[in-house]
């Protein structure tokens, strides 16, 4: 196991993060949802602590804790006053090699982990498109599963299907644990050999690589859902940055081309999409997909006006991408969007949980510890004859995926039983 | 100048004053004074980080819309940043492009927001004084000479009907409206925004809100970051400069309090959705009510301590009815509402109902165990030092004892005080403030379906 402590001493507070590389690609069709649903079991105790037991004795210390699932990783976390951290250490390190429950348990908790699904994506039309929408992109790729799992897959899993999980994933070598606050790091080196570094090794299974074919060609899905608000989202496929250093990837392009777009308030999109007499939308967005276990993505999304079509709005979209590749962006924006995120990386320091979380994620992909730094100034040096060069190489039809939602009137709502959110976290 | 440690630790210290170990440190260190204008700065000078953020409150939030106008402090909040009028001194006109531009350069942001009793302007920037001083000067320029221009009124309030119109199409916008009508009745705490009251609000309206109530001797400024003292003082009074000139205010009108109910209502709402959403609940309590620390406490053992809950435990680990679960009081300069509230399948909401208002009733009844309230203390006392780490943390707090008049040393004696407060206060105070025979139940899903198609 991993162990990466950073040392903040402004407050006598610390965090203790466990992240696991193991998330929703890691499971194979017909347990959709395992990887949610053993994070729910793990607070359901071990050989000594009871269910429940584990929430208690951490409120106890003064500690307020969660965890979190995503595609990529799975995350358990407390906040604590300094005094507590060896004993939440004592804790996540046995729940990480011990956890174990009756059936019982976990009957229950399937249920509640329905409820869940039920509550972010049933009852939410746009997370049902999205569900909808990954499905459509990714064919081979295990990003095409919903993080939550299937409602079928949740109704048909067992106990086992859990505890297996947990048995091939749960191993040190796939784990990095991360403190951060008000410690000294060779104190914390020794608690993390105490309680951690007796943990039993074992071999990480081998990952079979689900690589995703080339599209050829567009894609459309349409969702029919009660709301009164239309909706499009438009995904293209994009390079995955595999190496930080790889200078000449578009990646880096890319994600400057998203916050021109749509980095800041009065930016493109809304600019030209949600202002004056003739606007098509009350919303517009774009994200670029960066770094991550599997294919990315860039996102364009927006909300049509009272009156407009989500087709007006799509073609609005492109259009405004289209225009960076016939006529480049200005050195002022460009210098805007780098500004912000030199900025941002003051801010963050306000934050133990943000650095914890940055540090632990950066390890999940596999970046080193001065991962961020290197990203922002690397992004500093991304010039504007490249974003428009992006701009004009990404966004064809071919490797398109247009996703609209089409409110059903108030009169009629036939429901489906519905699909989940893509690359959400899950708690 | 204190670093954001000396204060945690001094915090620390208070902490351990309930142990017999006295400190004559502040737990925050809050420095106060009075500007000529009548504004009230309070100031936490920490160096830790190059940031400073600067947070002016007014009593300006939804409670003081007019009935007939429900929806104008929010909408003046969000036309505060749409642009601003020519300056005094030759500055030109910025649109609200040109604002959000201005902002980014610098990278700094501000916030205009209006909540049920504030309206607030948020200010975070780096503390580079070449960059703090052009963020204070446009923060200024914004506070005191909104553009308001009419054309993007028009624009934003279609994009507010629309969004309301989709809000209405989720059951938990239906479940909070009937639940704010049958708690607060007339009381503004429960006023709806309609496409009705937005088209009765215009740009005349914001300005003349503008010039009652966002005037300096009604501000509550709050500083936190690498600033002295008398920086903050200049950069105070240059953040306000741009307002008129007020050396006093006139009280603002009393609102009257929220009724309390006279019999329990029972709401359900059919409709066609995967889960139903519930709340139960009735008027609680304003903040100033020396209730609160026993309420804060008992809260926690019924359904605000998170995983470790009565309603936790009986509704979701027990029986898998919910995926989330809590009760809690929304204390301000009124008595927000006491609201336990969860989503659960629908066939199964009349369970999960009948079993969370068992739980509230046995609690009112029986007060907390001696073993739950030490547990509600070990986490809330023990978890102290939790709310003071970081500026954004320390901000929130001044910033609450700004607007609520609390004592300088507040958090000082807020260990003490919550350490002392025993099982026999917790459950008197909770028969003081509920009455389970007599509260409010909304309960939005299940299928009937003629009165369904009823439903937006």
């Amino acid at each position: 196991m991993t162990l990466i402590v950073q040392p903040d001493r402004r407050s006598p507070t610390a965090v203790q993060m466990v992240w696991v590389r193991v998330g929703s690609m890691d499971e194979v069709d017909g347990t959709s949802g395992v990887a949610h649903a053993l994070e729910h079991m793990m607070f359901k105790g071990t050989k000594d602590i009871k269910p429940g037991e584990f929430s208690r004795r951490v409120a106890a210390l003064g500690g307020q804790e969660n965890a979190f699932t995503t595609r990529d990783y799975t995350g358990y976390y407390q906040q604590i006053p300094v005094g507590s951290l060896e004993q939440v250490m004592k804790l996540e390190s046995d729940r990480f090699a011990n956890n174990q429950w009756p059936d019982d348990e976990f009957k229950r908790e399937i249920e509640v982990v329905k409820e869940e699904r039920r509550l972010r994506t049933e009852d939410q039309p746009r997370a049902l498109l999205g569900e909808q929408q990954n499905a459509a992109v990714f064919t081979a790729s295990p990003y095409h599963r919903p993080v939550v799992g299937w409602m079928s897959d949740l109704d048909a899993m067992t106990p086992e299907d859990a505890r297996a999980f947990l048995k091939r994933w749960y191993v040190p070598a796939n784990a990095v644990l991360v403190v951060a606050g008000d410690v000294d790091v060779a104190q914390v080196r020794a608690m993390a050999e105490k309680y951690y570094g007796r943990i039993a090794s074992r071999a990480v299974p081998v990952r079979k690589p689900r690589t995703e074919p080339a599209q050829r060609g567009i894609r459309r899905v349409e969702l029919k859902a009660p709301a009164e608000q239309a909706y499009v989202s438009l995904a293209f496929r994009i390079p995955q940055l595999a190496n930080i250093d790889d200078a000449n990837s578009d990646a880096w392009a890319l994600v400057v081309l998203s916050a021109v777009l749509d980095g800041y308030a009065g930016a493109r999109l809304d600019r030209a999409l949600t202002q004056g007499p003739d606007r098509v939308a009350d919303s517009a967005g774009a994200y670029s997909g960066f770094i991550g276990r599997g294919p990315q993505l860039f996102m364009l999304d927006g909300v049509p006006a009272a009156g407009k079509s989500a087709e007006t709005v799509e073609a609005a979209l492109r259009a405004q991408v289209a225009r960076v590749a016939r006529d480049g962006v200005g050195e002022a924006e460009l210098a805007r969007v780098k500004t912000q995120w030199v900025a941002s990386e003051t801010y963050k320091r306000d934050s133990v949980m943000a650095q914890a979380r940055e540090l632990g994620s950066n390890w999940i992909q596999g970046l080193p510890l001065d991962a961020s730094e290197r990203i922002v100034a690397r992004l500093q040096s991304v010039t504007a004859a490249q974003v428009q060069a992006v701009a004009a190489k990404y966004f064809g039809d071919d490797q398109l995926t247009v996703a609209t939602l089409r409110p059903l009137p108030p009169e009629a709502k036939p429901r489906g039983r519905g699909f989940a959110a893509p690359a959400g976290e899950m708690r | 100048m204190k670093t954001l440690k000396k204060i945690a630790q001094c915090a620390l210290f208070a902490g351990a004053a309930l142990m017999g170990i006295t400190s004559a440190r502040a737990a925050l260190p809050i420095q106060q004074w009075t500007l000529a204008n009548g504004a009230k700065i309070y100031l936490v000078s920490t160096n830790a980080l190059p940031i400073v953020d600067m947070q002016v409150d007014f009593d300006a939030g939804s409670r003081r819309d007019p009935a007939a106008q429900a929806g104008l402090a929010s909408a003046t909040a969000t036309m505060v940043e749409k642009g601003v009028r020519a300056g005094k001194v030759g500055e030109p006109a910025l649109d609200q492009n040109a604002l959000g531009e201005a902002w980014a350069d610098l990278g700094a942001s501000f916030d205009v927001s209006a909540g049920t009793d504030r309206t607030s302007y948020s200010l975070r920037t780096l503390s580079d004084p070449a960059l703090l001083n052009k963020a204070v000067a446009l923060a200024s320029r914004e506070i005191g000479e909104p553009a308001f221009p009419d054309d993007v009124w028009q624009r934003e309030r279609e994009r507010i009907n629309a969004a309301i119109k989709e809000a209405n199409t989720k059951p938990a916008t239906i479940a909070g409206r009937a639940f704010a009508h049958a708690v607060y009745g007339v009381h503004p705490y429960g006023q709806e925004v309609t496409e009705e009251t937005l088209a009765r609000i215009d740009i005349a309206a914001m300005r003349q809100r503008y010039q009652q109530l966002i005037v300096p001797c009604r501000a509550k400024l709050s500083i936190v970051g690498a600033v002295t003292r008398v920086e903050a003082e200049t950069l105070a009074t240059t953040l306000l400069s741009r307002l008129p000139a007020s050396e006093s205010c006139t009280p603002l009108p009393a609102i009257a309090p929220v009724a309390a109910l006279a019999a329990p209502k029972d709401e359900r709402i059919p409709f066609d959705s995967a889960q139903a959403h519930v709340f139960v609940g009735q008027p609680g309590y304003p903040r100033k009510d020396p209730d609160h620390f026993a309420l804060t406490l008992g809260n926690y053992v019924l359904g605000g301590g998170g995983f470790v809950s009565r309603l936790m435990n009986e509704v979701r680990e027990k029986r898998g009815l919910t995926y989330s679960i809590y009760s809690g009081f929304a204390p301000g300069l009124d008595a927000g509402a006491f609201r336990v509230g969860f989503q659960t399948r629908p066939d199964q909401a009349e369970e999960a109902v009948k079993m969370s208002r068992e739980v509230v009733a046995r609690f009112v009844a029986e007060g907390p165990t001696a073993s739950e309230l030490k547990a509600a203390k070990d986490n809330l006392i023990g978890g102290f030092p939790l709310l003071l780490d970081s500026n954004r943390k320390l901000i929130g707090n001044v910033a609450n004892i700004a607007w609520h008049d609390l004592p300088l040393d507040y958090l000082d004696t807020w260990t003490a005080r919550m350490n002392a407060v025993t099982a026999a206060d917790v459950k008197a105070a909770f028969q003081r403030k509920l009455q389970p025979e007599r509260m409010v139940t909304v309960v939005v899903g299940g299928k009937d379906a003629k009165t369904a198609k009823a439903q937006p």
